[in-house]
């Protein structure tokens, strides 16, 4: 792991979107853009926390059209590559080529971990483009590594630069995170990188796990903003792999400190803390976005939300299917 | 015996065999032909049961098929464009497009069906589409409709590898006859593939925002309730999960589509559903054709 090259993949002005029900101002994202960029990360993603076209009643309505945040984003970044996300299903080559024209360099095309497949059509659309591809697996809790690996293997055949797995419900335990990083990286000939969420507190610890493993891209966020208790903490995973003696180019932990205190920390909506229905979306393997909708749906049906997410669990509802928390809370509130 | 109107199924795979065992149980179709391009496992399931087959395709239909006056497409959206469908238009057979090529109208049989009786050539939309428009539909009927999502859920199991190929298709063709027959202002479609075992029925989740707010919501409350019974007629499977609410200017409802299990299993709804809309398409079709000079 020492003086092994990592990259930070920040992902703020993505999966931060959540946080803020996709709240981000033009202004917002112009500080946060220009101050990671000249905190030395590698990647800055940004758009709608669901992807590329995920402004809807499913996921929230977006503040700003994401392609003017793109935009506003990409005037400020002269060394970082700008990424956006996409999820085959809900936006489509159309929005990613818009996108490339608001100046978005590289996009990460995002699937359930056993749907690689329905990813094809899009990186090989984003290469033809000349933009960099990632193939970005969600859950990777749900499926075994012998799995998974295939998957991978799949993104690799279409075109991918690198794969990047997400513990989507922030579930895993750091052996769990190492068994897969360690699987992938071997079978496939591109890097390989990582993306925590923190519902267990295990946010960092993973990211570590992560890196010791062979993850060569890893996932973090200002003060840690994301869906659900949010993500690796952006400063301070810096500062961890910092004291391990990994390589991270250019970063500077005292700018993403600055950054995070001036343009986040005010802007926040939540405390990015562990309360109780962050953790349930952990311990009971639910995609992490779905925190604040289940809020929302505990309201107005009267009910607990621990009970909702239990339920989301039980179904193995995937990342996407936030409509489900309305049919899931509308039968536990029949049974009552 | 009562007459029947013959017709064609292009592609014998599993959207074609389907639609096999439902032309089997029309009272005014006849399952005349099924067309492949190998002596496939589809080819010798119709010869199975005495239907006639052929492997030279839509040109083997048309060859060999006596007084064929409706074909069904299930191949791919490419074979449609290039082949199949100008073929059938140039020898007057009325072609039931269920690939995404759409060269001729969108259908969604309880919406547009009757204004499209004349045309040679009309396109299936989507699954997800034949699931939720007609509830699109039974909103902006009475209340009109500024915007109107849709969320389909399928079970991993039954999305064969055209849709996982073009998932772009799925969502840009629902988002258009969202509003092209859904007759919403802005129509956007969502698709979700899940793989929980066993296999999760359809779902589908419709939004709708309501031009009219003033239109009381037990007005459309019955509209969609009222639709919903017209679907049961050739869907059974179909459901409500969740009974139409309205939130502001929001009206949500969940539906289920549990498939009739004719080839593919139950959890295939939404196979069941298009394939289900497509006959019910062609047997209005053909009852016009019998009213005018029957099977001639």
């Amino acid at each position: 792991m020492k003086n092994r090259r990592v990259k930070l993949v920040d992902t703020t002005l993505r999966d931060g979107s959540h946080a803020v029900r996709h709240s981000f101002t033009e202004k917002q994202v112009a500080k946060i853009a220009g101050g990671l960029d000249r905190s030395g990360v590698d990647i800055i993603e940004i758009s709608h926390g669901d992807g590329l076209g995920g402004s809807s009643y499913n996921y929230g309505f977006s503040g700003t059209d994401e392609l003017k945040l793109i935009k506003a984003a990409s005037k400020e970044i002269k060394n970082a590559k700008l990424a956006v996300l996409l999820l085959p299903g809900i936006g489509t080559i159309a929005d990613l080529k818009k996108a490339k024209d608001a100046g978005a360099k590289a996009v990460r095309v995002a699937t359930h971990v056993t749907e690689a497949d329905v990813s094809a059509e899009h990186i090989y659309a984003a290469k033809d483009m000349d933009m960099m591809a990632v193939g970005f697996l969600m859950m990777v809790h749900m499926a075994p590594v012998e799995r998974i690996v295939e998957e991978a293997l799949k993104m690799e055949s279409y075109g991918a630069d690198y794969i990047n797995m997400a513990d989507s419900s922030g579930y895993l335990l750091p052996e769990d995170v190492a068994a897969r990083i360690d699987a992938v990286s071997k079978a496939v000939k591109i890097p390989v990188g990582f993306h925590a969420h923190n519902n267990m507190g295990m946010a960092v610890a993973n990211s570590l796990a992560a890196v010791e493993a062979g993850a060569t891209y890893l996932d973090a966020t200002l003060r840690g903003l994301g869906a659900g208790s949010g993500n690796t903490q952006l400063e301070v995973v810096t500062g961890v792999l910092k004291r391990a003696g990994v390589d991270l180019g250019d970063a500077d932990f005292y700018g993403m400190m600055d950054v995070a205190a001036e343009a986040v920390d005010p802007i926040m909506q939540r405390p990015q803390v562990i309360d109780n229905g962050s953790f349930m979306l952990g311990y009971a393997g639910v995609y992490s976005s779905f925190l604040l909708h289940v809020y929302d749906a505990a309201k107005k049906y009267k009910l607990d939300p621990r009970d909702i997410l239990v339920e989301l669990g039980r179904r193995g509802m995937v990342g996407g299917q936030e409509d489900m928390i309305i049919d899931v809370a509308y039968q536990l509130s029949q049974k009552k | 015996m009562a007459d029947k109107i013959k017709v064609g199924v292009i592609g014998p795979g599993n959207i074609g065999s389907d639609l096999m065992y439902k032309i089997f149980r029309s009272k005014n179709l006849e399952m005349a032909m099924m067309a492949g391009i190998v002596e496939s496992e589809g080819i010798k399931r119709a010869k199975g049961f005495g239907v006639p087959t052929t492997i030279e395709g839509v040109d083997g239909l048309i060859k060999d098929g006596e007084d064929i006056k409706i074909v069904f497409d299930a191949t791919s959206a490419a074979a449609h464009l290039k082949f199949n469908g100008p073929k059938l238009k140039e020898n007057g057979i009325v072609a039931i497009d269920l690939t995404p090529a759409a060269i001729g109208p969108y259908c969604v049989p309880l919406v547009n069906l009757d204004k499209l009786a004349d045309e040679q050539d009309i396109n299936m939309v989507t699954c997800g589409g034949q699931a939720t428009i007609p509830i699109v539909y039974a909103v902006s009927r009475v209340a009109g409709a500024e915007y109107a999502e849709i969320i389909a859920c399928i079970s991993s199991k039954s999305a064969g590898p055209g849709t996982r190929a073009n998932m772009d298709e799925f969502t840009e063709t629902t988002s258009k006859a969202i509003e092209v027959v859904g007759g919403a202002d802005k129509g956007k479609a969502i698709i979700v593939l899940n793989p929980a075992e066993p296999p999760l029925m359809m779902t589908n989740t419709i939004h709708v925002r309501v031009k009219d707010k003033k239109v009381p919501f037990k007005k459309i409350e019955k509209s969609i309730l009222e639709m919903v019974e017209e679907l049961k007629s050739y869907v059974p499977g179909y459901q409500l999960r969740v009974p139409p609410t309205m939130d502001g200017d929001r009206v949500t409802t969940i539906v289920q589509v549990e498939g009739q299990a004719d080839f593919l299993p139950a959890y295939s709804g939404n196979l069941d559903i298009i394939n289900s809309a497509a006959v019910a398409a062609a047997e209005k079709i053909a009852e016009k054709m019998l009213a005018e000079g029957g099977n001639k």
